[in-house]
């Protein structure tokens, strides 16, 4: 039976190629607007792990300094964190880590690549990082400068198999032995202010730079925890007035500029003073696409009810020959999901090619999409609801349709 | 098998209510080959929907093998039909988008069948009309009458105890609508199959067993 509503639908596309065409179209292009939509949503809104005290955090993730000519931006320096925000009153924790650096480590002769961080040992209690095993480093290990790591579970899989426990083994990273002390659950890369694969305590980083580097640009990120919610804009607020008093430190720059923001502002900071409105333009620009969406939903059930209409002879001769009314709606539906599904998976592919184009573009400095599996599930789960949706009023209001109206039909 | 008693049936609009049939009462016997025969709008094919279940009548008793069939839920009119009768109609009404295999498996479809089951019967059925060396083809690849033979076909591999057949021959030339002729002869000598034929053709109708005239939708014959 499904066999012989396969071969039907497939005769159906092939027969109104342009239906099809448009069909197909319709489908695909609204499943790869959703899923652009909810990757971007899901990656830089949607998922707070582990940074879940969001309400309450203004992130520090840039400083610039510009001169009339020239512009100088980047993260800020471990200096600037400890010394300058770390005079501020409002603030009752920072969290500070570096910028992920990239090495690369070997195990049984195999090249791992591998990611890590330095970070202070507050980092561990302003963010909530699921540990699947021991504990982070403290304050104590921190100031000793003992050689200690916090690694992924990817890194654990990685790099020592599958193993119930790692804690108190060794990790090499850039030519160091590091003992872990425990284990926490992955963060995307897509989080690039607290994704790593290897956290160290920022006292072993090699460089020296947190303790050498005195100028307001380095490579770290900091987060700053009010005690309340209520407090947070008094603490962006001194901040902004603690940067304006600072002076540039370049003989070319006439004015530095740096921003305790909440999470998506400092996500989508690029340091361009003129463009802060980013992130609302493209919030614009997505709810326009949404609103758009819901054209060629209402275009796909108008060209269903145009096609099985189309079909009333075929109907005719099915109802005559022992196909009950329920029989045929429930064809018509498999047929109509056998179509969206097809869509779906062309949306699918086309949501590959566009998050490519998207993420290779650098729309936004170090935002990276991907399809995620909960995102594609409920993309085809829409493409069965589209598929019910368009199906199935068409579907019924045929099948009740009078046996020799519809073999008149032909 | 088959009693019509008193059948009336009146299609209504808005402003018009025109009488198709008026207290047609008629008994076929199983394994008659009956004809009617009529003017154009005499209410034939009326008559032929509402022995097939295709259609109701506004008044009177359908009973087939006994059995009434008003009152009848959709999906039991369905299997009725399924398993008692089979349609040939003057334009085929093949599904274009089917191999004529799949053509003529369709009523099995609606049937407790395995694939395999449904491929033997409908090959047999092509068989018997001749069209064995067809079964790839695709229904606009076929002549008038070939089609017409993917649609006896079809009407006979459930094996139902009644062929209703709405101008078989209609559509073809006098040599090819012989042909069709012939196999709906067979069949009824061969298999004992009820069959009730509309036409036109009057040396068709002479064929059959018992020949019934409308006029006006009253039974003159």
């Amino acid at each position: 039976m499904l066999k012989n509503y396969f071969k039907i639908a497939i005769a159906v596309l092939k027969r109104r190629k342009f239906f099809t065409f448009i069909s197909l179209f319709g489908i695909s292009f609204t499943l790869t607007i959703l899923l652009v939509l909810t990757a971007f949503i899901d990656k830089v809104v949607g998922d707070n792990y582990p940074d879940k005290k969001r309400d309450r955090s203004l992130y520090i993730s840039r400083i610039s300094q510009v001169g009339k000519d020239a512009t100088s931006s980047g993260p800020v320096s471990f200096y600037f964190l400890q010394h300058y925000a770390g005079s501020l009153k409002t603030p009752v924790k920072i969290a500070i880590s570096s910028g992920f650096n990239g090495t690369n480590t070997y195990v049984n002769n195999k090249k791992i690549a591998v990611n890590y961080k330095y970070t202070n040992a507050v980092y561990w209690e302003i963010l909530e990082y699921d540990f699947l095993e021991g504990k982070a480093f403290n304050k104590q290990q921190v100031d000793n400068a003992d050689k200690v790591a916090v690694i992924s579970a990817d890194m654990k899989k990685q790099y020592f198999g599958d193993v119930p426990s790692v804690v108190g083994q060794y990790i090499e990273a850039d030519n160091v032995k590091y003992r872990v002390t425990g284990v926490v659950k992955n963060v995307p890369i897509t989080s690039y202010m607290t994704y790593s694969d290897i956290y160290l305590p920022y006292t072993v980083a090699k460089d020296g730079d947190y303790k050498n580097n005195k100028g307001y640009q380095g490579g770290y990120f900091g987060i700053l925890l009010a005690n309340s919610a209520g407090d947070v804009d008094k603490m962006h607020k001194e901040y902004e007035q603690m940067v304006s008093r600072l002076r540039p430190t370049e003989k070319w720059a006439t004015n530095v500029y740096s921003h305790a923001d909440t999470y998506i502002k400092a996500y989508v900071d690029t340091g361009d003073e003129k463009h802060s409105g980013t992130f609302i333009a493209i919030t614009a620009i997505s709810i326009f696409a949404f609103i758009l969406m819901i054209l060629p939903t209402l275009n796909l059930v108008n060209i269903n009810i145009t096609r099985i209409m189309e079909r009333s002879s075929e109907i005719g001769v099915r109802k005559a020959f022992g196909a009950s009314s329920s029989t045929l709606v429930y064809q018509f539906i498999v047929e109509n999901i056998i179509l969206t599904l097809l869509g779906g998976v062309i949306g699918v592919i086309l949501s590959f090619i566009v998050l490519q184009i998207i993420n290779s573009a650098h729309l936004i400095a170090n935002l990276e999409l991907n399809i995620n599996f909960m995102v594609l599930f409920i993309g085809l789960l829409v493409c069965l609801v589209f598929g019910l949706i368009s199906g199935v009023y068409p579907a019924w209001r045929m099948s009740k349709l009078n046996v020799v109206t519809a073999l008149k039909a032909q | 098998m088959i009693r019509l008693q008193n059948i009336e049936k009146v299609y209504r609009t808005d402003t018009v209510e025109t009488l198709a049939l008026n207290k047609v009462s008629l008994e076929i016997a199983k394994g008659e080959f009956l004809s009617i025969m009529g003017p154009s709008g005499c209410g034939k094919s009326t008559l032929l929907n509402i022995m097939g279940l295709l259609d109701e009548p506004s008044k009177g008793e359908v009973k087939i093998d006994n059995q009434k069939t008003d009152n009848l839920s959709d999906k039991l009119l369905a299997q009725f039909r399924n398993k008692k009768i089979g349609f040939i109609f003057q334009s085929y009404h093949l599904i274009n988008d089917l191999q004529v295999l799949d053509n003529v498996e369709l009523p099995l479809l609606y049937r407790s069948t395995t694939a395999k089951e449904r491929k033997q019967l409908a090959t047999e059925a092509l068989v018997k009309v001749g069209l064995s060396n067809r079964v790839k083809h695709f229904p606009s690849q076929l002549s008038g009458g070939q089609k017409q033979r993917v649609a006896i076909a079809r009407a006979i591999v459930g094996q139902p105890e009644i062929i209703l057949a709405d101008e078989p021959t209609g559509n073809l030339d006098s040599a090819m609508g012989n042909e069709i002729m012939d196999i709906l002869l067979q069949l009824n000598k061969n298999d004992g199959t009820t069959i009730v034929m509309v036409t036109h053709d009057e040396n068709m109708a002479h064929k059959t067993h018992r020949l019934v005239r409308l006029f006006d939708g009253s039974q003159v014959q």
